[in-house]
């Protein structure tokens, strides 16, 4: 029977059912932080466990590390106690562990995927819900929680639920400055942030085919925030290419043989879904958020919404959000004034993303009243920009560079909003406080968006700043 | 240990889509265990920016020692991180009802053994006009028969299938059913040449 590849990965890892009506799955790769995880063999020690398959555990430290000064011991008590204790936990467990300074540091769902541990018809977990991003490859990659990081360090294997499948084929070509990141916003827009509850989402068609495996890891990335409970995209030669060269793939004819492997997971074309929807690439454009969550987003050219023009639930929904963004209703969304810039993490910060950016960065200046801050998702994104000189080309546009973190998407480290400071950024959450102030504001873009925004000083359409149309 | 009934008293929290951020602001995520996480629930709503206190539901004395914790749509959107469920279970909260739940929200309370109860939104707007009559009221949940009994008035409520007999069976950790079949899971390991 014709599958697609969430049932081939599935059924692949299936060790069977438990009692309890879920099934038990077999994880292939396990990631680990400092943040959900050092609980997690706390509780393995009161229970007298020892680490399964420690080979498929592999750990790194991105979401309280400084970006600015990383020099050991952190000048953060706590912060230096959490690495220690994943560092000690690791060592004891024999766990590779991507110590800072190692080289391969950086953000979990950065490192995975370029040291080439991410490998298509994987299944992935990681107490972290970005795991999704690691879909982008073709795997079933879920977000858990401590105690399943538990269960996987001590039996390397999880109870799950099975999910539906639902196909999102983005079908077209996207126009000039319309970039992956405005796609997925589109899609959370279009489909709501509890649109996919219980499904995991395919992503296809033209558009998703014919994008690099970076712009697929921004599409992934956000699938938690449509409520999916994963995202993946079939492999195809555009992940082998990726893949070919990176330290942890092996070589010649084992890796031909991989290949083929990897290429029996992919959907079948006869493969059926439990939902289909269909998106137009002329439809998307710059997208921009306006609320407190990632799907209140709206196209650069469009207005905020007007709470009266809707009844009941989403008219409070947006009065309260467009309160707190303090945005009066049915204004453009462009032209709202910034206090700060921020281009990294899991989403939008891997080394094309500053390429895309670094372009258009050439004689232009950071607003003089915009904090700017372009923070690599990893030490290898780092080596990697700073020998193609963008460090310098964002220098010299007014931006900060800073050392590889989570940095500003997440208050856990240094990098925080003040106040009800305004933040153009290219994370992928605009939760309330989520930046670190309780009062302050993120409005979700490309970062290419981003870029313009922090040249103008406000909300800005990178088309018109950057001449690309 | 069998989760069948929760009994206590219940507090409104009202709002649609708490995400876990405000459940538990990222700055307390900071620890290597959960013991120390119940006094930060919901900190920024709770407290401001001084640390007094905004007098909070939570913190109002008529719902101190409050068990059941009443939401509305989406409770628990956002992060995967179990430091929320971890703050309501240590703050001492056995039990949420809401309209709906975010999924890994929903399952890592389940792993808990905090049963996430739906109850129908006319329902719960009578249920939380009985609380502000009487916010001493005992606020019975029965998974068996699926009803919220409180202040003589009987709920229907329902609940996702598999974490309600986890519950009732006491399998909601399911850790040494996992551990149990070791065999299988090398085989499974051996098969896809992971060993
Ligand atoms: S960059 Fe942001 S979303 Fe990604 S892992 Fe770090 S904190 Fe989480």
């Amino acid at each position: 029977m014709a599958k697609n590849l969430f049932q081939k990965v599935w059924d692949n890892h299936l060790v069977g059912q438990l009692d309890s009506g879920q099934y038990q799955l077999f994880i292939g790769l396990h990631l680990i932080h400092e943040v959900t995880s050092p609980q997690a063999f706390g509780m393995l020690r009161d229970k007298g466990l020892r680490v399964a398959y420690p080979n498929r555990t592999f750990a790194t430290v991105d979401h309280i590390i400084p970006t600015d000064d990383q020099t050991r011991p952190l000048a953060d008590d706590m912060a230096e106690k959490m690495i220690q204790v994943l560092s000690d936990a690791t060592a004891e467990h024999g766990i590779e562990f991507f110590a800072p300074e190692s080289g391969s540091q950086g953000i979990v769902h950065v490192v995975g995927p370029e040291l080439g541990l991410t490998q298509p018809g994987l299944t992935i977990c990681c107490g972290d819900s970005h795991t999704s991003t690691h879909g982008a490859f073709g795997c079933i990659s879920l977000g858990i929680g401590t105690s399943q990081v538990r269960d996987v360090l001590a039996s390397q294997t999880l109870a799950m639920d099975p999910l539906k499948v639902r196909r999102i084929r983005v079908e077209g070509e996207l126009g000039p400055g319309v970039t992956a990141k405005d796609v997925i916003l589109y899609i959370i827009r279009i489909l709501g942030v509890n649109g996919g509850v219980g499904f995991a989402y395919e992503y296809a068609g033209s558009v998703i085919e014919a994008m690099s495996m970076e712009e697929r890891m921004t599409v992934c990335n956000m699938s938690i925030e449509g409520g999916a409970r994963c995202g993946y995209i079939n492999p195809d030669a555009t992940t082998y290419e990726f893949l070919q060269d990176k330290e942890r793939i092996p070589e010649g004819a084992e890796f031909d043989a991989l290949v083929d492997k990897w290429q029996s997971c992919a959907s079948d074309a006869d493969a059926t879904y439990d939902d289909e929807v269909e998106i137009q690439a002329s439809d998307i454009e710059p997208t921009v958020t306006w609320g407190i969550t990632p799907a209140q987003a709206i196209s650069i050219t469009e207005v905020t919404p007007d709470p009266q023009a809707v009844e009941g639930l989403d008219r409070s929904l947006i009065t309260d959000a467009l309160e707190y963004m303090q945005l009066p209703p049915n204004t453009p969304i462009k032209g709202t004034g910034i206090d700060v810039a921020f281009i990294g993490s899991c989403t939008n910060g891997r080394l094309s993303d500053f390429q895309a950016v670094a372009k258009f960065l050439a004689g232009k200046k950071v607003a003089s009243n915009v904090k700017a801050i372009a923070v690599p998702g990893s030490e290898k994104v780092d080596v990697a920009a700073r020998a193609l000189g963008l460090d310098k080309i964002f220098e010299a546009a007014g931006f900060q560079w800073r050392k590889p973190g989570c940095s500003m998407c997440l208050a856990m480290n240094p990098d925080k909003l003040v106040g009800d400071e305004v933040c153009a950024s290219s994370s992928n959450r605009n939760f309330i406080g989520r930046q670190g102030s309780p009062t302050g504001r993120t409005i979700l873009m490309s970062p290419l968006m981003v870029a313009a925004a922090a040249i103008e000083g406000e909300v800005a359409d990178a088309r018109v700043v950057f001449g690309l149309e | 240990m069998k989760i069948s009934k929760i009994n206590g008293k219940g507090v409104y929290v009202p709002g649609n889509d708490i995400d876990t951020d405000r459940i538990i602001p990222a700055r307390f995520l900071k620890c290597v265990t959960f013991d120390e996480l119940g006094p930060s629930l919901f900190y920024d709503v709770r407290f401001d920016a001084e640390g007094n206190s905004k007098n909070h539901v939570l913190d109002q004395p008529q719902h101190k020692g409050a068990k059941v914790l009443i939401s509305d749509v989406n409770f628990g959107c956002g992060s995967s991180r179990e430091h929320a469920p971890q703050a309501l279970q240590k703050f001492g909260i056995s039990a949420v009802i809401a309209e709906s739940f975010a999924e890994i929200f929903h399952g890592n309370c389940t792993t808990l053994g905090i049963p996430c109860v739906v109850m129908r939104q006319e329902d719960r707007q009578k249920l939380v006009e009985s609380i502000e009559l009487d916010a001493e009221a005992d606020l019975i949940i029965d998974l068996e028969s699926l009803k919220v009994i409180c202040a003589n008035n009987s709920y229907d409520i329902s609940m996702k299938d598999s974490a309600r007999e986890a519950l009732l069976a006491a399998t909601y950790d399911p850790l040494d059913t996992l551990l149990s079949e070791k065999e299988r899971i090398d085989a499974t390991a051996r098969r896809l040449g992971y060993l």
